[in-house]
């Protein structure tokens, strides 16, 4: 079997151990970050809405934080490698978080990933823009985990159509 | 010359500039379009000598002024300050991303006010950026939050933004009695930018979290932080000793920059990159260029929209035209339009015209609609900058600021 589990910052541990618990002994891992582009186009960004300022080149202007966010990819995926105490591929790729995801669960039999919405309410709250694409286009099954304590049923909103008590 | 003539060259000229520095031509720096433009209209007579000499004069203080808040801010780069805040923010927000957006909205705040929001764009985004990459958190909100309040929280304090500098060589008010009249609408701006970053951005906030390892304590640089806090006290009490601010600006920078110029851990080319000189002269050559136009009729025209009183509606008014057209044209030229009009009006007026092209900027996050649409064109690697999360969250916060700072002002003015 070939697992990919999505490493995302904040909820990676709960998901690392999941997979942990869930996929099978003999299961191929790879685990798999993503580096979002869109916080260093907005730190860019933030620069270069200065006017008049003389402008370092590009490259001066683009490495050092993608080395940063490279670094700490690298090390996120060497610790979740550590806690899941089993050997496993690393792939860490940059761009569109849901689209690279979905990318590089090609071939796979099974990716996990954590909810990234609300995440005290069962519900599709539960899922926020990425995880959604995810889960709808990934071309492989999915074991979605809750990176906390999974809520219980009685957090479902009620029904639509019934109408709250009224006094 | 013509009046007509000279204002429709004038206003050519000053979008010729405008348009070398938005586009970052190679073959043009934008000292070089400003200063070509300046001569060019003295040549041809649009503007005279001696008018263009008056505008210079003018603008000299404030572009000293300039240099060594930038130097000052070099120096506490330098002297490992940013990066320090960097480690303490991370230490203190204990796993949390929330706290971490609390930090980074107070030490953003902090930076932009008393060091300028070139020194937050510039110097503490990449910091905040590696920390939240530290903290193994989304750095999206954080990042925002700087670029944000660069303009936000640009506000406070004359030193905060070069359009303050601008507006306080212009109008008659102390350095203390500006801060004092500005502190509740930056406080009014930052807390509405506050509210909409912890909606817009609650899912990256909210995911939740294991603790991790804590950072060690990291050392503060104490010689930084004491020469910037008697250079703040110098500012507060420049009047009342009766000394210029820029002279205290001037001594903060020889303070913090002489020591590792004899200690030779800086050179004289690094700090002569530091403060900028091109973007000096870019400042004096538009200066002229705007002078040239306001002077052959652009002043009139101006005077003619903008409300004159210093009524509330009136100070809004002023505020959301002056956003508007900062917007068009960025908030350079903008103030340098402004200044000369509103100047008979008070600071009231003033102080109102600095709230709209203070946070007006943010209603495109890249200073303008020229700059953003030009940046979507031009720069391929640009194309993960989300146009639309920049352009709602512009449209979540900007009027709102707007409309609270202004509110606060007037009250401020009123007591």
């Amino acid at each position: 079997m070939r697992a990919l589990v999505w490493i995302v910052e904040d909820t990676w541990q709960a998901t690392v151990a999941e997979a942990a618990a869930y996929l099978p002994a003999d299961a191929d891992i790879t685990l798999l970050h993503v580096a979002g582009t869109e916080a260093e186009g907005a730190a860019r960004a933030a620069r270069h809405a200065l006017l008049g300022r003389p402008h370092p080149p590009p490259d001066a202007d683009v490495q050092p934080l993608r080395a940063i966010s490279e670094q700490a990819a690298e090390e996120l995926l060497a610790e979740a490698q550590a806690r899941l105490g089993r050997p496993a591929r690393r792939e860490t790729r940059r761009g569109r978080l849901e689209r690279e995801v979905v990318a590089a669960a090609e071939g796979m039999d099974v990716l996990v990933l954590a909810r990234d919405g609300d995440h005290a309410h069962l519900g599709p709250r539960s899922l926020g823009p990425a995880a959604r694409f995810v889960v709808d286009h990934a071309p492989c099954r999915v074991l979605l985990i809750w990176p906390d304590v999974t809520p219980d049923v009685t957090t479902i909103p009620p029904p639509p159509d019934t109408k709250p008590p009224r006094r | 010359m013509p009046e007509g003539l000279a204002l429709a060259l004038a206003l050519v000229v000053l979008a010729s500039t405008l348009g070398a520095a938005v586009f970052q031509a190679r073959y043009v720096t934008e000292a070089a379009a400003a200063t070509a433009g300046a001569l060019l209209l003295v040549a041809v007579g649009a503007v005279s000598l001696s008018h263009a000499g008056d505008a210079l004069r003018e603008l000299a203080p404030t572009v000293g002024f300039l240099a060594a808040l930038l130097l000052i801010a070099e120096g506490a780069r330098r002297e490992g300050l940013f990066d320090a805040v960097g480690a303490l923010i991370a230490r203190g927000s204990r796993g949390s991303a929330q706290r971490l957006l609390a930090f980074v909205f107070v030490v953003a705040a902090g930076v932009t006010a008393a060091l300028g929001l070139d020194a937050t764009a510039v110097l503490l985004t990449p910091v905040v950026f590696a920390t939240a990459a530290r903290m193994r958190t989304s750095p999206r909100p954080h990042v925002y939050a700087c670029g944000h309040l660069a303009n936000s929280a640009s506000l406070l304090l004359p030193v905060s933004n070069l359009t303050n500098l601008l507006a306080f060589h212009a109008g008659g008010v102390s350095f203390a009695r500006f801060a004092a009249l500005m502190v509740l609408p930056t406080a009014g701006a930052v807390g509405v930018e506050w509210v909409v970053f912890r909606r817009f951005f609650a899912i990256d906030l909210g995911r939740p979290r294991q603790p991790e390892a804590q950072a060690p304590r990291p050392a503060l640089p104490r010689f930084a932080l004491v020469v910037l806090a008697l250079t703040l006290a110098g500012f507060a009490l420049s009047s009342l000793i009766g000394v210029q601010p820029v002279w205290v600006a001037a001594a903060g920078a020889v303070a913090i920059t002489a020591p590792s110029l004899a200690s030779r851990t800086t050179s004289a080319a690094a700090l002569a990159r530091a403060f900028e000189p091109g973007f000096l002269v870019f400042v004096l050559g538009l200066g002229v260029i705007v002078a040239a136009a306001s002077g052959n009729g652009l002043a009139s025209a101006v005077r003619s929209v903008l409300p004159t009183g210093s009524s509330l509606p009136d100070l809004l008014a002023i505020a959301a035209l002056s956003a508007i057209l900062a917007n068009l044209v960025n908030n350079l030229p903008a103030t340098l339009m402004l200044i000369p009009v509103l100047a008979a009006n008070g600071h009231g007026a003033i102080l109102a015209m600095l709230i709209g092209v203070n946070v007006g900027p943010n209603l495109t996050y890249v200073g303008s609609l020229a700059t953003l649409l030009w940046r979507r064109v031009v720069h391929a690697e640009d194309a993960d900058i989300e146009l639309g999360e920049f352009l709602r969250l512009g449209a979540l916060t900007v009027p709102a600021a707007l409309i609270t700072a202004t509110v606060l002002l007037w009250l401020c003015l009123k007591v």
